[in-house]
């Protein structure tokens, strides 16, 4: 037998030692100016992203006027609330180039890795938050988080790579559970006791490693890329250990919530509604207690299914086989499927602003980039697909504007959003879908 | 019958039996499929944890493993293919933190751990080694090496020094091992094959998982390990030995129940819900029992009855629970009980059981397209096109109003861009309009009368009875489970050029055995496909697997 080999292992020093905090929780948190924490660390900026399914009926989305004070038409009229605090992007495009038109995949895919997918179970490159998440989520337990209101798993619009999906969160007790059970630590706790286990963890995880890699030597490539990726997961553990021995700081929007009960499966709109709240409410205040900086809710699927009590098409099927009425000038049922969605945003906006940080709220430490999968979904349309972005980010963005595109590439806004998020890159995207421009309008 | 007639049907049948061992019915040679990385399903892991360390301990945490992708018409194909991502890793740990930490337990410790330390508050390497090198062996279908166990031996003593808690530290250990990519991924290793040095085959211990993951879903007991050992696996009776035992276990039920369940793609059922409004007959509880039901009718006929797979589609033996009773129309007793629906009932066969009407239909009304589809993804292996994104639905606006689906649908049959695929899904899918969306028996649709005659592949009929037959005497029946079980056994969608005649020899083999699924399951973990493997040329793999 080999002896034992102590020296790989860390020593631990902490010994279940007790730090405690001497300071009333309300002077700890912020500096004099509300600006930043009181070591002087500058409040975090976060990254999120929201979802909808199946585009808009365009007369009665897009308004007249651009620029700030835009009119609101009755498709997005739930919005008033929060007009001033987000934008509105219309006349963008995605480009297919010479990829086919994958109805309901394609928008979303382009708009969410900028390049445009080749088959329907192709997912090219790697979704902005993955990217984003490297650049932010280094100093929270979570990387990222991914949340549906369909309840359903398969539902997400993040991926790390072609057959890596993020999974999303899909059950709200679940959610919870996986937020707020026993490895969470209440930033506000007034005392800290790091678990001497966790240290051991940690030393444990360089054994299974170096374990691991001698596995790669006998697989072909792609597998081998599989497992590398999977070593690339052990360390992030590496990562979120060291985490839990550290005191977090004080978060002052934090509060424990209520366990919420698990909801029954389906989709009708009500349920979709009360779900997409519920998760919301869980994903908010999981960014407010610091524990992840990249966020992802998706409302529908890409091939929403939304159903309407008493009406007989979901609403994925309304699109294609309900009439454009020919008074009103669009579909009405699908409209309703469309501003159900809207209020929801406007739920998701109004929630992020209700979080107070500083003197301002965790909306204002943010930028949210929403996306859809078609534009005009009745005939798989893509071009003039709409987005929404919420938040300033830190001030740097101004809101309350309706921008026109004039058929610029629509991935100018994922450019923009990852500029915004501190990363070093010159453009973003692919083929037509390539850009080096910012949507100017909306910096400050 | 006539003395005569006797022996002449005697003879017949002598010469069918030696049809039956016809010497062309060998296995092609060079068969073999290539070296596979699978990540566990959900239920692998489940199945894992519970035959070691109890059902009370596995169902405690949510398996942490990804949805697949459906490759080829299976889950477990995506297995083959799926990527963790750090998140994951994340989930992977926090179960096997609470795995572990009931293992160790009170409750627990006095029956999972077969030693006791000398103290509680500090390491006992002796004990530590014992339940490891023990529960390693099980958890990574192989023993650990020495180098191995030495590490966790150390890592459980060192944890308990720290913690001043021996079975702390026996948590921590197990923690490691648990989300090891040798637990979480089922690797599969070659050796050269003594008896043909130039071809390669599956180690012991990788032929023992793809034996008891295809027919148990779960990983090799302790026996089956032994076996490996000893090298009896790679020995003609050995194998037989061993492949008998597992196919007489109680556990075959587990492993085809998942095959199957993978197969029919009831994975749908976890989202699953209809309309309340519509149907409110029809709760979560309703269709976790269609499931149910069709999964139980399934495992009887095949493996308690060893009938003929293709009477699965025509059979009116089922079984039924209270549920469900109210959504047939019947009168059901507690519990689950075998029924048989009436000579003249519309029930007949998989097609008219509430799993499939219900699964394939919008969650307010039937979809003729969807079952049509469904029927030939899922029991023909046919692949029906995504519509063409250009569609002109303007006529469809037109229908409506229209009372039946069967007009309603009528409209892509005149527009000639969705006519090519909705003839291959609608007319079978039309046949089954007797059934709404939640498969509840209705004589008309809106008040119409409904015409439910059709035509599958050239066989025209007028009933759902007419339906049942053709697709029960369809040709690429047979073939589509023999395809989809050599997937699901060896790991990963078959590759028609190098899996072909192999196929066809399997399903040979299978009409040979007069359609008996027992006798496939055994024809297949018993051929040199199973056993053999393919080296993954360069342009596939970026190299050929090593030795």
């Amino acid at each position: 037998m080999k002896t034992l080999n102590r020296r790989r292992f860390l020593r631990g020093t902490l010994g279940g030692g007790i730090i405690t905090l001497g300071l009333p929780l309300l002077d700890v948190f912020l500096n004099d100016n509300g600006t930043a924490y009181a070591d002087g660390s500058p409040i975090p900026t976060r990254f999120g992203t929201w979802s909808w399914g199946l585009g808009m009926s365009e007369s009665i989305f897009v308004p007249k006027k651009t620029g700030a004070d835009f009119d609101l038409p009755e498709e997005i009229s739930a919005l008033a609330s929060v007009q001033h605090h987000i934008n509105l992007y219309t006349n963008f495009h995605v480009f297919k180039d010479d990829a086919p038109n994958l109805c309901h995949h394609s928008g979303w895919v382009i708009l969410r890795s900028g390049i445009a997918p080749t088959t329907r179970e192709n997912r090219p490159g790697e979704t902005i938050d993955v990217a984003v998440a490297r650049q932010l989520g280094n100093a929270t337990r979570f990387r990222s988080l991914s949340a549906t209101a369909t309840g359903d798993v398969r539902d997400s619009f993040s991926y790390e790579g072609g057959n890596s999906v993020n999974a999303p969160e899909w059950s709200p007790l679940r959610f919870y559970q996986r937020l707020f059970g026993d490895e969470f630590q209440d930033p506000n706790a007034s005392t800290f006791i790091p678990d001497p286990r966790v240290m051991v963890r940690k030393s444990a995880l360089t054994a299974v490693q170096e374990q691991a890699q001698k596995l790669q030597q006998s697989v072909g490539a792609a597998d081998r890329e599989r497992l590398d990726q999977y070593f690339s997961g052990l360390r992030d553990l590496e990562r979120r250990f060291d985490l839990q021995l550290t005191r977090p700081d004080p978060r002052e929007a934090c509060v424990m919530l209520e366990e919420p009960a698990n909801l029954a499966n389906g989709l009708d709109a009500d349920l979709v509604s009360k779900r997409h709240r519920l998760m919301t409410d869980l994903m908010l205040m999981a960014v407010a207690c610091d524990q992840t900086r990249v966020f992802n809710m998706f409302y529908a699927a890409a091939f929403s299914a939304t159903t309407k009590p008493g009406y007989d098409k979901p609403h994925h099927t309304a699109t294609h086989e309900e009439a454009v009425d020919t008074e009103l000038g669009y579909q009405p049922n699908t409209s309703w499927y469309t501003r159900r969605a809207m209020e929801e945003w406007g739920y998701y906006v109004n929630a992020l602003a209700s979080f107070r940080e500083g003197d301002g709220s965790l909306l204002d430490n943010t930028f949210i980039y929403a996306t859809t999968d078609q534009s005009f979904a009745k005939i798989h349309s893509i071009d003039g697909i709409p987005m929404f972005s919420a938040g300033t980010a830190g001030g740097r963005v101004k809101t309350g504007l309706h921008v026109d595109g004039g058929g610029t590439a629509g991935c100018r806004l994922g450019f923009t959003a990852q500029r915004l998020m501190g990363m070093d890159i010159e453009s973003w995207g692919d083929k037509s879908n390539h850009t080096s421009s910012e949507i100017g309008e909306i910096l400050v | 019958m006539s003395f005569q007639r006797t022996i002449l049907t005697g003879i017949c049948i002598l010469l069918l039996s030696c049809g039956q061992q016809n010497p062309e019915l060998v296995e092609p040679p060079d068969s073999g499929t290539p070296l596979r990385l699978r990540l566990l399903t959900a239920t692998q892991y489940a199945n894992s944890i519970t035959h070691l360390f109890g059902a009370d301990v596995s169902e405690s945490v949510l398996p942490p493993i990804p949805p697949m992708d459906r490759t080829d018409g299976l889950l477990a194909s995506g297995a083959t293919l799926v990527g963790v991502t750090s998140d994951q890793i994340s989930q992977i740990q926090l179960a096997a933190a609470r795995i572990a930490e009931l293992v160790v337990d009170e409750e627990h410790r006095d029956f999972l751990i077969p030693c006791r330390p000398e103290s509680v508050n500090g390491p006992d390497a002796g004990c530590a080694s014992l339940f490891l090198s023990a529960t390693g062996r099980l958890l990574q279908r192989r023993p650990l090496t020495d180098d191995r166990l030495v590490e966790l031996v150390d890592i459980a003593d060192y944890a308990a020094t720290e913690t001043e808690d021996f079975y702390d530290g026996l948590a921590l250990a197990l923690e490691a091992l648990l989300i090891s990519p040798e637990f979480m991924f089922i690797m599969e290793s070659v050796e050269p094959d003594p008896e043909q040095p130039e071809r390669l085959r599956l180690d012991d211990y990788s032929l023992a998982s793809r034996l008891s993951f295809l027919l148990w879903n779960a990983p090799p007991d302790d026996v089956l390990l032994s076996s490996a050992a000893s090298g009896e696996l790679h020995n003609n009776q050995g194998l037989k030995n061993a492949v008998d035992r597992l196919l007489s276990s109680e556990r075959l039920q587990d492993g085809m129940r998942a095959f199957f369940d993978d197969m029919l793609a009831f994975d749908e059922f976890d989202s699953l819900a209809k309309d309340p409004v519509v149907y409110p007959m029809v709760t979560g509880t309703t269709l976790e029992h269609a499931r149910e039901q069709t999964l139980r009718t399934i495992i009887h006929h095949l493996l308690v009855e060893d009938a003929d797979y293709r009477d699965l589609f025509t059979t009116r033996d089922t079984f039924m629970s209270m549920p469900l009773a109210t959504v047939y129309g019947v009168v059901a007793g507690e519990g689950w009980t075998p029924f048989e629906f009436d000579y003249d009932s519309p029930r007949i066969g998989l097609l008219t059981q509430v799993s499939f009407l219900a699964a394939n239909s919008h969650p307010v009304r039937s979809s003729p397209t969807l079952r049509g589809r469904a029927l030939r993804e899922r029991f023909l292996c046919q692949r029906v096109p995504d519509p063409p994104p250009n569609v002109d639905f303007s006529l469809l606006e037109e229908a409506e109003h229209a009372t039946t689906a069967r007009e309603r649908l009528s409209v892509h049959n005149s527009n000639p861009s969705c006519a090519g695929c909705h003839l291959i899904t609608d007319p079978m899918g039309l046949s089954l309009e007797n059934f709404d969306g939640a498969g509840i028996f209705r004589q008309s649709e809106n008040g119409a009368e409904l015409d439910i005659s059709g035509e599958l592949d050239g066989i025209f009929y007028e009933d759902i009875s007419g339906l049942a037959n053709a697709l029960r005497n369809h040709p690429k029946l047979s073939a589509c489970l023999v395809n989809r079980l050599y997937a699901y056994g060896t790991g990963g969608a078959v590759s028609l050029r190098y899996d072909r005649d192999s196929l066809r020899w399997l399903e040979q083999e299978f009409v040979a055995e007069n359609y008996r699924f027992r006798a496939l399951l055994r024809t297949l973990v018993l051929s040199e496909a199973f056993s053999s493997v393919r080296p993954i040329p360069v342009a596939e793999s970026g190299t050929i697997a090593s030795l």
